[in-house]
């Protein structure tokens, strides 16, 4: 038997149909669901007469439109419409749905591995960009436009052409103060939003073994940002600890036999990728983005570029625009960059550790006067477990806003939004234009970042941070 | 899904690399629930300024662009959210065709569903379409996806590749689902061991 990587494995065990020339007919284990992205896909299936196929595969949470103060009052008509029409249709189609009463809504992809819904060797697809978050566990995981929702609803399949392979191969370990985050937008930075694109993306290497789960999905969730149809971690003993005992996990003895299932889930020794690439993890330094694409960013020791200094005159333009539209100096340094907003949370840092990491910075700090900071935690658990650790009274000490869950400031569609020209340390994803409000400046830095920031008023390099106690002391 | 067989248009240009899916339509027009209604969106926050003002300065609100139903642009054209209101805003806009030296994966599948036909050349033949369209006002281009070629009123013709599943799609005008379901039994064979593997 010839040597498979793991997306190989897990693609192979999925095709039901494959003709010549054509794309390969897959089964979809898990759909994941939410209000933004499946209206119409609902209403194409009425349109069609048809039905979902498989409802217990099959599960929808509301996040993107939520309010994070006072969230049962939807103020915006529209947003509500479309929150009522998930609601509609959940139960028009039989399909099971954590609504704003339900203790487990959350950010989609917060929400599934929480739940035990993601596990290693599935293959999950959600109408959003970000389902890569899912790969931490072995599975493959990608977003899907609103045309393929329908199709997956109506007959659990997809048409799919098999990706090209890449391996990332982490070496070394991160140095202290450096995340997951740092990583990600590190290799982002260095090799550009557009290299991941056809490929699967499989992230290897000492490193990623020492990620925490938590971490593997920060790292998952931006393969999307490197253009990849999707990122995979191979599954270990830190996935297995994380699943054992969640909802939807088998629970017992059969929880070990399905362990020993998923050991198989790795890529054979001497197994070809299409591409490989490596990356040196104790060569990095925090990282903070200057412009307007997640791949315009540099360390914090750094200083915002000259547009002159890039090769190609499509590449100069580009941060010539960027850097007007962020209204930044070239040659200033990033720690000189004076903030207005901080947003902690998104499905790429609105973890428990996340908020752990942020609090352990904050405690006992002030934000700074001119500083308006929220931490929205992922999910309606996140945020109770938050509150049994104190994290809540940490954050509102300092004077951070304590928020409901959602997806909130990543893409600014509840009434979380930046006004113009206002600039922001972000956990988010995304720094396109207008991402976060009109002519609001987003810069991507990781929860330990976004906290220093907070308190100093400007971006600092948090390899020096002074921590004045321990959150759990 | 209306086919896609032959296209003749003017052509618009957007010159920019990296064009995402928040500038494509941003998220406040998101909150639709249907599908159709986009195009008034489209670039909105580039072809509008804050106060309301039309930019003229963005190409798209050049009178010698009115019209156009080709869109050219740089690199990774798509790049972000997997929002099919993208392509939707696009086509209700008027565009049917858009030319780049590369998209998005997503954005790229999801104009598929949508009788949209996005082409990849080079980043040399996109510049000379660039510079065509600063040139000759009304510039336009004639695409046949039959031939898989493009031509213009100066004389050019080339050649574009795609794949060759996609293009009897688009010429067809095939639906997705119910190719799929022809498969109905093999479907059902392979779920019924599936399920008992993940349905927990």
């Amino acid at each position: 038997m010839g040597k498979k990587t793991l997306y190989e494995k897990i693609w192979e065990s999925h095709v039901i149909d494959q003709e010549e020339g054509k794309p390969a007919i897959i089964y979809i284990d898990l759909h994941l669901v939410h209000e933004v992205t499946s209206p119409q896909a609902f209403e194409g299936l009425r349109l069609s007469g048809r039905t979902v196929r498989r409802p217990e595969l099959t599960f929808a949470t509301m996040d993107h439109n939520v309010p994070t103060q006072d969230r049962f009052n939807i103020k915006d008509p529209i947003s509500k419409q479309q929150i009522e029409t998930l609601e509609k249709n959940c139960r028009d189609f039989g399909v099971k749905l954590y609504d704003l009463n339900s203790a487990d809504q959350g950010v989609v992809h917060v929400m599934g591995p929480e739940l035990g819904l993601t596990h290693p060797g599935k293959t999950i697809v959600c109408g959003d960009s970000h389902t890569s978050t899912h790969g931490a566990f072995g599975a493959l995981a990608f977003g899907i436009g609103t045309s393929e929702v329908e199709h997956v609803m109506a007959t659990q399949c997809l048409q799919q052409v098999h990706s090209k392979t890449m391996e990332v191969r982490v070496n070394g370990q991160l140095k202290p103060g450096v995340k997951a985050k740092d990583l990600i937008l590190g290799i982002i930075a260095k090799y550009g939003t557009d290299f991941g694109t056809g490929y699967v993306i499989e992230f290897t290497g000492a490193a990623i073994r020492g990620l925490s789960m938590e971490q593997r999905m920060t790292v998952c969730n931006m393969s999307i940002e490197a253009g990849a149809r999707a990122g995979i971690i191979a599954p270990d003993e830190t996935t297995f600890e994380y699943l054992r005992g969640r909802e939807y996990v088998p629970q017992g003895a059969a929880f070990d036999k399905a362990v020993e299932k998923w050991k198989q889930l790795t890529t054979d020794e001497g197994a070809v990728y299409d591409r490989t690439v490596e990356i040196d993890a104790a060569a990095l330094a925090p990282q903070v983005t200057w412009g307007t694409s997640p791949g315009m960013g540099t360390d914090i020791l750094s200083l915002v570029p000259d547009p002159k200094s890039f090769t190609t005159e499509n590449e100069r333009k580009a941060a010539e625009k960027a850097i007007e539209y962020m209204g930044l100096i070239p040659g200033t340094p990033m720690t000189e960059l004076k903030i207005d907003r901080v947003f902690i949370g998104s499905c790429t840092n609105g973890r428990i550790e996340d908020l752990r990491a942020a609090a352990e910075v904050a405690k006992g700090y002030k934000v700074a006067s001119h500083v308006n900071a929220i931490v929205v935690p992922g999910s309606g658990r996140v945020k109770i477990q938050a509150e049994q650790e104190g994290l809540d009274k940490i954050f509102s000490e300092a004077g951070f806003e304590w928020r409901d869950a959602g997806c909130s400031m990543c893409l600014a569609m509840n009434p979380d939004v930046l006004s113009p020209g206002e600039r922001c340390a972000s956990t988010s994803n995304r720094n396109f234009e207008g991402r976060q409000g009109r002519g609001g400046r987003t810069h991507l830095v990781s929860p330990e970042m976004a906290a220093a920031a907070a308190i100093m008023g400007h971006f600092v390099d948090t390899r020096d941070w002074k921590f004045k106690a321990e959150v759990n002391a | 899904m209306q086919a896609f067989i032959k296209h003749t248009g003017i052509v618009t240009p957007v010159d920019r690399v990296n064009v995402d899916t928040d500038a494509i339509i941003p998220k406040q027009f998101l909150k639709r629930i249907e599908r159709t209604g986009f195009g008034q969106y489209l670039f909105f926050e580039w072809r509008w300024f804050e106060s309301g003002e039309v930019n003229h300065d963005f190409e798209m609100n050049k009178d010698r662009y009115k019209g156009g139903s080709v869109l050219i642009s740089r690199a990774n054209f798509g790049c972000g959210s997997s929002r099919e209101h993208a392509p939707w805003a696009i086509q209700d806009y008027g565009f049917q065709v858009i030319i780049a030296p590369s998209f998005a994966d997503i954005f790229y599948n999801n104009c598929f569903k949508n009788g949209i036909l996005p082409i990849k050349l080079s980043e040399e033949q996109v510049e000379h379409f660039f510079q065509m369209t600063a040139a000759h006002e009304g510039y336009k281009l004639s695409v046949d996806l039959e031939t898989k070629t493009i031509t213009d009123e100066h004389g050019l013709t080339i050649s574009f590749d795609l794949d060759e599943h996609r293009r009897q799609f688009l010429l067809q005008g095939l639906d997705d689902i119910g190719l799929t379901l022809k498969h109905e039994s093999k479907i059902t064979a392979f779920e019924q061991k599936r399920l008992a593997e993940i349905v927990v």
